[in-house]
């Protein structure tokens, strides 16, 4: 087994511990933060199929993260006060089930992941970074002008949703429904990255007219990735609106896309774990040096800037003791 | 036999500057084509132009009966064309396996019988590309192109800056891929090797063809005005 397999295991293991401890010392806070990790996790596994695999850096993953908050709170929000939601003509009841709202959200992160990706995958480089951003920051205009759910003051949902058989508002019960999501679309990235499809793609981001030349459409392979990697990121929105039971368009913001891309930049990017080690990282920064100083970002900063010029490999690389991603 | 390419009056341009201005040639099922003129005289902008990589405006392209100038560029390699591009271009960050299934179509040629033509390339299955010499990243960048499973193999200078063992290594390797009835469109610098080799000669002087011929009708004058530095 390769020395990076180990290290991504250990690290699961170690996180698995830790969660275990506060559980057994009966410290709910530190579960819901171990829950919080994973959550961004997720949304980090969706944005490295896109930024580590495919090579395309988009700046504008928080749009989906943020309307996989929506199709949480839209659907719960009509669910809780037992108004029909009209879309257009037809009527739909609002649901409290936690697969439905998981569907729904990845269904709307692929249908604005489609036209964003066809329109933003013309360009390459910093336009397509700006064309992502751009297009995140209409739909978080939209949502801060959009009265009907809370404009720029979000909406609350008072209950979290429903999942057959769990209690979903005991921390435990819910970092367990999130890490088995986790370890599910892990799993799922991992096969497709090793698959045919992921050497196409991983080929194509190191040189794209060539795989054009051994007959593959690099335009439909990198759009697929980006409308997977932003189905990934949806569901990690709608269950990180359910985490907080609360959404507004803060989780829209071209911050949310940056925090995202850290996430990934930090642990390492096309790294199995790496999106998992750099949101841990991230929520332990901001837990423990942010209780300490209000300046916490600056060495977040720090540590960035020394991750970028001497480990490209994010922490699991250099753990790996592989330091260079090409 | 029949024609499986047929290039007429092929005219490309490079943006607004024009690179071919008349080609014409065309490849039988099972022959080997060997593309021949001095330095710039349009043999790798044919082939580009082949690959739908450069933008041709005039003349035709036709490929087993269809129009390659009416497809896109991935679509016109889909129809059958594999490329071994001037160069190598190996994706480098993939291992020897993987640059070999990452473009792979079904059919004869798949990973142990590119493996068996060469041998090398199986022992260094799991390398990176970027870690191979050049030669062995030359052999894998025309395994990556067989394991397409392609009708027409084209090679852009395959044996280009390679010590002279290994490129008998490839050219033992390209006469075993004749025999197996694979056509093949070559350029090559080495003459007596492509003479030996060739079912058919095609040689370019500025972007237009001045002479196609069988091997042996090539005389001395027409290689000394067209192919002699």
């Amino acid at each position: 087994m390769r020395r990076e397999t180990w290290i991504s295991f250990a690290f699961i293991v170690a996180g698995l511990l830790l969660v275990l401890v506060a559980w057994l010392g009966d410290e709910p806070f530190t579960i819901t933060l171990a829950t919080k990790v994973v959550i961004l996790s997720l949304a980090g596994v969706g944005l490295n199929l896109a930024l580590g695999h495919g090579g395309l850096v988009s700046l504008g993953h928080a749009a989906f993260f943020g309307l996989g908050g929506y199709a949480m709170g839209i659907l719960a929000s009509h669910a809780q006060n037992y108004e029909p939601l009209m879309i257009g003509s037809w009527a739909m009841e609002g649901t409290k089930s936690m697969p439905l709202i998981w569907l729904a959200a990845m269904l709307v992160a692929v249908l604005f992941a489609l036209p964003i990706g066809v329109l933003s995958l013309r360009t390459s480089g910093v336009y397509f970074i700006m064309i992502t951003l751009a297009f995140a920051q209409m739909i978080y205009y939209f949502a801060i002008s959009w009265p009907a759910y809370g404009g720029e003051d979000g909406m609350s949902i008072y209950v979290r949703n429903s999942f057959p058989g769990l209690n979903t508002l005991d921390p435990i019960q819910f970092f367990v429904l999130c890490a088995l999501i986790l370890a599910i679309c892990l799993i799922l990235v991992d096969r497709l990255v090793k698959s045919r499809f992921g050497m196409a793609l991983e080929a194509a981001r190191q040189n794209p007219q060539r795989v054009t030349s051994l007959g593959i459409d690099t335009f439909r392979l990198q759009l697929t990735a980006f409308v997977i990697s932003a189905a990934i990121t949806g569901l990690a929105g709608a269950l990180y609106a359910d985490l907080n039971r609360f959404v507004s368009p803060s989780m829209l913001s071209w911050q949310v896309s940056g925090e995202i891309m850290i996430f990934v930049i930090l642990g390492g990017v096309a790294r199995f774990a790496g999106p998992l080690a750099g949101a841990s990282v991230f929520i332990a920064l901001e837990y423990f040096l942010g209780g300490l100083t209000e300046f916490w970002q600056f060495w977040l900063g720090l540590l960035l800037l020394v991750v970028i010029l001497f480990a490209r490999g994010g922490i699991i690389g250099v753990l790996a003791g592989e330091r260079r991603h090409g | 036999m029949s024609v499986l390419l047929q290039v007429r009056k092929l005219a490309a341009f490079y943006g607004p500057s024009q690179a071919l201005f008349n080609v014409n040639l065309s490849v039988s099922q099972g022959h080997l084509v060997a593309l021949m003129g001095r330095n710039g005289m349009g043999k790798s902008t044919t082939i580009g132009a082949i690959c739908r990589m450069v933008a041709a405006r005039h003349g035709s392209i036709e490929f087993a009966g269809r129009d390659l100038l009416a497809l896109k560029p991935h679509q016109a390699i889909r129809t059958g064309l594999g490329l071994v591009p001037e160069g190598r271009r190996c994706f480098p960050n993939l291992t020897v396996f993987e640059n070999c299934i990452a473009a792979a179509q079904p059919g004869d040629w798949h990973f142990d019988s590119v493996s068996q033509l060469f041998p090398r390339l199986h022992e260094r299955r799991n390398q990176m590309a970027n870690t191979l010499s050049g030669g062995e990243q030359q052999m894998l960048a025309i395994a990556r192109a067989l394991m397409t499973n392609p009708r027409l193999l084209i090679l852009d200078e395959a044996t280009e800056g390679l010590a002279p063992v290994v490129r008998q290594e490839i050219w033992t390797a390209l006469h075993t891929l004749k025999q197996t009835g694979l056509s093949i469109l070559l350029v090559d610098k080495t003459l007596s090797e492509l003479l030996d080799i060739a079912d058919h000669c095609v040689i370019l002087e500025k972007g237009e063809t001045v002479w196609t011929g069988i091997p042996a009708d090539m005389s001395a004058e027409i290689s000394d005005r067209f192919l002699g530095v």
